[in-house]
């Protein structure tokens, strides 16, 4: 039925469906989604009847009734009738099409007795993912755009998923219902994942809300939908929908590897371990803004290479990375990254391009700016 | 002192100033009428440049032209620009230049404030544009200025908000005066239902202006003293709602869309009826239905925010309320084709950009149905397919009708008659090239493409490639409408126009006035039977 519509509206494309061409909402995998292809094929069809019906009308009349064919006016102004049947009829149209719709939100608001429990939160420009009820309960990461920079400026052959990809996806189980609470860290970002359906704004300071029961396996994607600044359209959403046991696996594989992944804070490092591992949170936290080389953007973000803030003490540049910057793009990390990872990216920054001041920031260092 | 009357100028009727000073110091209303028309046409050409610039960079995968930051600026300066330095003043214009000779009456009832409120608008032009050349840069948060995106923003955010507060006020004044002139200059005889619907719409438009441009410079006031003053409106840290702001932009923000587009219906309901050579079709309906459309404005605003999580029963509401809007806007196109049907029709440009105009305005409109119903926009929301529906009734409705206005009056203005083949060729281009931009964004929003990013995935590829063409198509198509415009003005070339060159026209500026029409006009009200 809706390619039926399809190839009324593109006969020009279709001979040109290819995969650069996705022109419809992509297939449902929940009931929502499912009543939301419904809804949009049944107003297709009847606006496409008043569409048919209209512009015949007035088609006709301009080819029946020009000057140059010899048609002469008439002077009728006014039908009492008419008007009031071209009032009453639109009105019970819309009835017609608003009465679906209040069943399909009546459902989509529904987000009372979940399986599991999700937050998402946003942030600029990458989403944090807190597992807070249900199976995996107590799982916690942090999921940012994968695709290379190369890629996006062209200097390597872009990948199949393009701009859709993450290092770390949302993982959840086929056929239970998912509760996702949305807020964020900065600024207002969108949880959208069209093929579940979804799209939540993310309020920071607010808690919100939406749910899916995803009906069969696969991986799914989606983006932020709300602009959010600079790389808005750089943080990708991606939940993987796996089967039960699948599910029970990545749990539990989850739980070994935070626990394997626990730093002992009291450690003391040396300057090149905590470089290198530094260079690695940069490239994932910070690299966006103040760029590979440092040098940030001109009169947008400042640089880092050189900075006055390197000859200051680091308590300085350690309050700044814990707390942000109010009102400017600079996030508060100390609400994102561990001790051991503020330590790292600290101490790579002082000691990287031409900023060589030696300094080992450990990350008890961290733990007492906490305080 | 007696010396100074002496070598005064004696300021009788035929004065007529002349140079730099005439356009600085005027109070004629056709004068002003010209000043704001060429201050939009200016504005339009800056906002397509921006436009051109957001198509160049998508019309490829990855990032060619611009750092992710200046696009944004990009996209938030093209909406800006297009909506309060183009759009608005334009129909401005065409009430300064329309109003007073279709009520017969001889200017505007505050001409010195007519002149204010022309003269801050290139003020706020320039902060606005100048806010490019600050560090940081223009806004960079999108038409909306969504909070707290906003009050990230460097310096070129309070250029911007300055310069709304400037042209608030400048609509505020604008609007006083066509309600005065309206209520008070009409000839003898008129009575409000005998003025032409383009009067009518316009007296609805400025009563709309009034009560809502207040609300938009509280917003950005508000957004002002978070970001310098220590308020915490919009910052959920200090007790305030950033939703709280959107609540407010769109109490403004949708009746602003109908101040956008009530004047075009006016034009239309004119232009109809003239090359029809045949009456308005249900004049009072017209009326009443321009007037439901306004008051149903201001109960509909929450239907751009069905994302932020309303509660189910606000979710309800808004819907209902938005979808009863297709009712009076459904009897406007039925009154326009009623008043075609059985006529006697010709097609010049000015017909055939008003018949465009119902045809595409239209498919905006069915978008626009489409996206009121809230299960769907929640696929729509925030994607190309809102920029595909709101370009179907800001670019085909708004623009086309100006167009349409334009080629109608300008024998009037200026004496002479528009190149009617170039005219023809402008709409053909405009036409084909506007579809060709914006309708594959219906697809790109349909398969999830968010709106407002530099670079997206594959598979929305081709569609982007097609409307990137199309917008530089219709980009060039206005560099012929600008040698039309200048041929027919600056240049005054083309035949001399009669005192009514349209057959079927009947408002009074084509009945009782010379083309072109009289610097001063109606000294003597027309009575009207």
């Amino acid at each position: 039925m809706k390619k039926g519509i399809a190839a009324a509206g593109l006969l020009a494309l279709s001979g040109a469906a290819r995969a650069a061409y996705q022109w419809d909402l992509p297939t449902p995998v929940t009931r929502v989604a499912a009543e939301i292809d419904d809804l949009h094929v049944k107003m297709m069809w009847i606006i496409l009847v008043i569409f048919v019906v209209v512009f015949g009308v007035m088609f006709y009349s301009i080819y029946a009734h020009r000057k140059s064919i010899g048609h002469k006016a008439e002077h009728f102004h006014e039908n009492t009738m008419v008007e009031i049947l071209w009032t009453v009829i639109p009105f019970l149209v819309l009835i017609f099409m608003a009465w679906p719709a209040t069943k399909t939100i009546l459902n989509l608001k529904d987000t009372t007795t979940p399986d599991i429990t999700i937050k998402a939160t946003g942030y600029q420009w990458k989403w944090g993912y807190d597992y807070l009820k249900g199976e995996g309960e107590g799982i916690s990461f942090l999921s940012a755009l994968s695709t290379p920079q190369d890629q996006i400026t062209g200097k390597e052959k872009k990948g199949e998923h393009y701009l859709l990809e993450v290092d770390n996806p949302l993982v959840v189980p086929v056929g239970k219902k998912v509760r996702i609470l949305t807020t964020a860290n900065d600024v207002i970002h969108a949880w959208m994942v069209p093929a579940f359906g979804v799209k939540q704004d993310a309020i920071p300071g607010f808690v919100r809300d939406t749910w899916f029961r995803a009906e069969k396996e696969g991986t799914y994607r989606g983006q932020c939908a709300e602009l959010c600044g600079k790389d808005h359209g750089f943080m990708p959403i991606v939940v993987e929908v796996v089967s039960a046991e699948k599910y029970a696996a990545w749990v539990a594989e989850q739980k070994k590897k935070s626990a394997a992944a626990a730093d002992d804070p009291t450690k003391k490092w040396n300057l090149a371990d905590l470089k290198a591992r530094g260079e690695k949170v940069y490239t994932a936290n910070c690299v966006a803004c103040h760029q590979a080389n440092g040098q940030g953007v001109k009169g947008a973000f400042p640089a880092l290479d050189s900075s006055p803030l390197i000859k200051e003490p680091k308590g300085r540049h350690i309050e700044i990375v814990l707390n942000g910057r109010p009102k400017t793009a600079m996030a508060a990390f100390g609400k994102q990254l561990s001790d051991t990872d503020i330590a790292a990216v600290i101490t790579f920054e002082r000691n990287s391009w031409s900023n060589k001041t030696g300094e080992v920031i450990q990350p008890s260092d961290i733990r007492a700016a906490r305080k | 002192m007696s010396a100074i009357i002496d070598h005064g100028h004696a300021h009788d009727h035929g004065y007529h100033p002349s140079g730099i000073m005439r356009w600085v110091t005027t109070t004629n209303h056709k004068d002003i009428g010209t000043l704001y028309l060429w201050f939009s046409f200016t504005m339009f050409l800056v906002g397509g440049m921006l436009a051109l610039g957001i198509r160049a960079e998508l019309f490829q995968p990855g990032l060619q032209f611009w750092h992710p930051e200046f696009f944004n600026q990009l996209t938030s300066m093209h909406g800006l620009i297009m909506v309060f330095g183009a759009i608005m003043p334009a129909f401005v214009g065409f009430a300064n230049w329309q109003v007073p000779m279709m009520i017969g009456a001889p200017d505007m009832a505050f001409a010195r404030m007519n002149n204010w409120s022309f003269w801050l608008l290139p003020v706020a032009a320039t902060l606005l544009v100048s806010s490019f050349f600050v560090p940081g840069g223009a806004i960079a948060a999108g038409w909306t200025i969504y909070a707290p995106l906003s009050t990230q923003m460097g310096p070129g955010m309070d250029l911007g908000i300055f310069a709304l507060h400037i042209m608030g006020a400048s609509s505020i004044m604008g609007s006083i005066n066509i309600i005065t002139t309206i209520l008070n200059m009409r000839a003898p005889g008129m009575t409000l239902m005998k003025m032409p619907l383009f009067v009518w719409t316009w007296l609805i438009t400025a009563y709309l202006l009034i009560a809502v441009m207040p609300v938009l410079a509280g917003a950005v006031t508000m957004l002002l003293t978070d970001r310098h003053f220590g308020t915490s409106f919009f910052n959920a840290a200090g007790g305030g709602d950033p939703v709280m702001f959107q609540h407010i932009f769109w109490f403004f923000g949708h009746p602003e869309v109908y101040i956008m587009i009530l004047p075009g219906f006016g034009i239309i309901s004119q232009v109809i009826p003239a090359f029809a050579r045949k009456p308005l079709f249900g004049y009072s309906s017209m009326v009443y239905a321009t007037a439901s459309i306004a008051i149903l404005s201001f109960i509909v605003w929450a239907h751009h925010m069905f994302t932020v999580g309303m509660p189910t029963a606000g979710v309800l509401f808004f819907m209902y309320a938005t979808v009863l809007i297709a009712v009076p806007t459904g009897v406007k196109v039925f009154n326009w084709l009623a008043t075609m049907w059985r006529g006697s029709m010709t097609f010049e440009t000015p017909m055939l950009f008003a018949v465009g105009f119902i045809f595409v305005f239209t498919m905006g409109g069915f978008t626009g149905l489409i996206l009121a119903i809230m299960p769907i926009d929640i696929q729509l929301q925030d994607t190309y397919y809102v920029v595909a529906h709101f370009h179907y009734v800001l670019v085909a409705g708004s623009l086309f009708s100006l167009f349409a206005g334009f080629y109608f009056w300008v024998p009037k203005w200026t004496g002479r008659m528009y190149d009617e083949t170039l005219g023809k060729w402008h709409f053909w281009l405009s036409m084909i090239f506007f579809n060709i931009t914006f309708f594959p964004m219906h697809f790109l929003g349909l398969a999830g493409m968010p709106r407002r990013i530099p670079d997206y995935a594959l598979q929305f590829a081709g569609f982007n490639e097609i409307a990137s063409i199309g917008a530089f198509g219709f980009g060039l198509s206005q560099i012929l409408f600008l040698w039309i415009i200048l041929k027919v003005t600056v240049l005054g070339r083309g035949e001399k126009a009669g005192q009514k060159p349209w057959e079927g026209a009947d408002t009074l500026e084509w009945t009782h006035l010379a083309s072109p029409a009289p610097y001063h006009s109606f000294h003597e009200q027309p009575v009207v039977k």
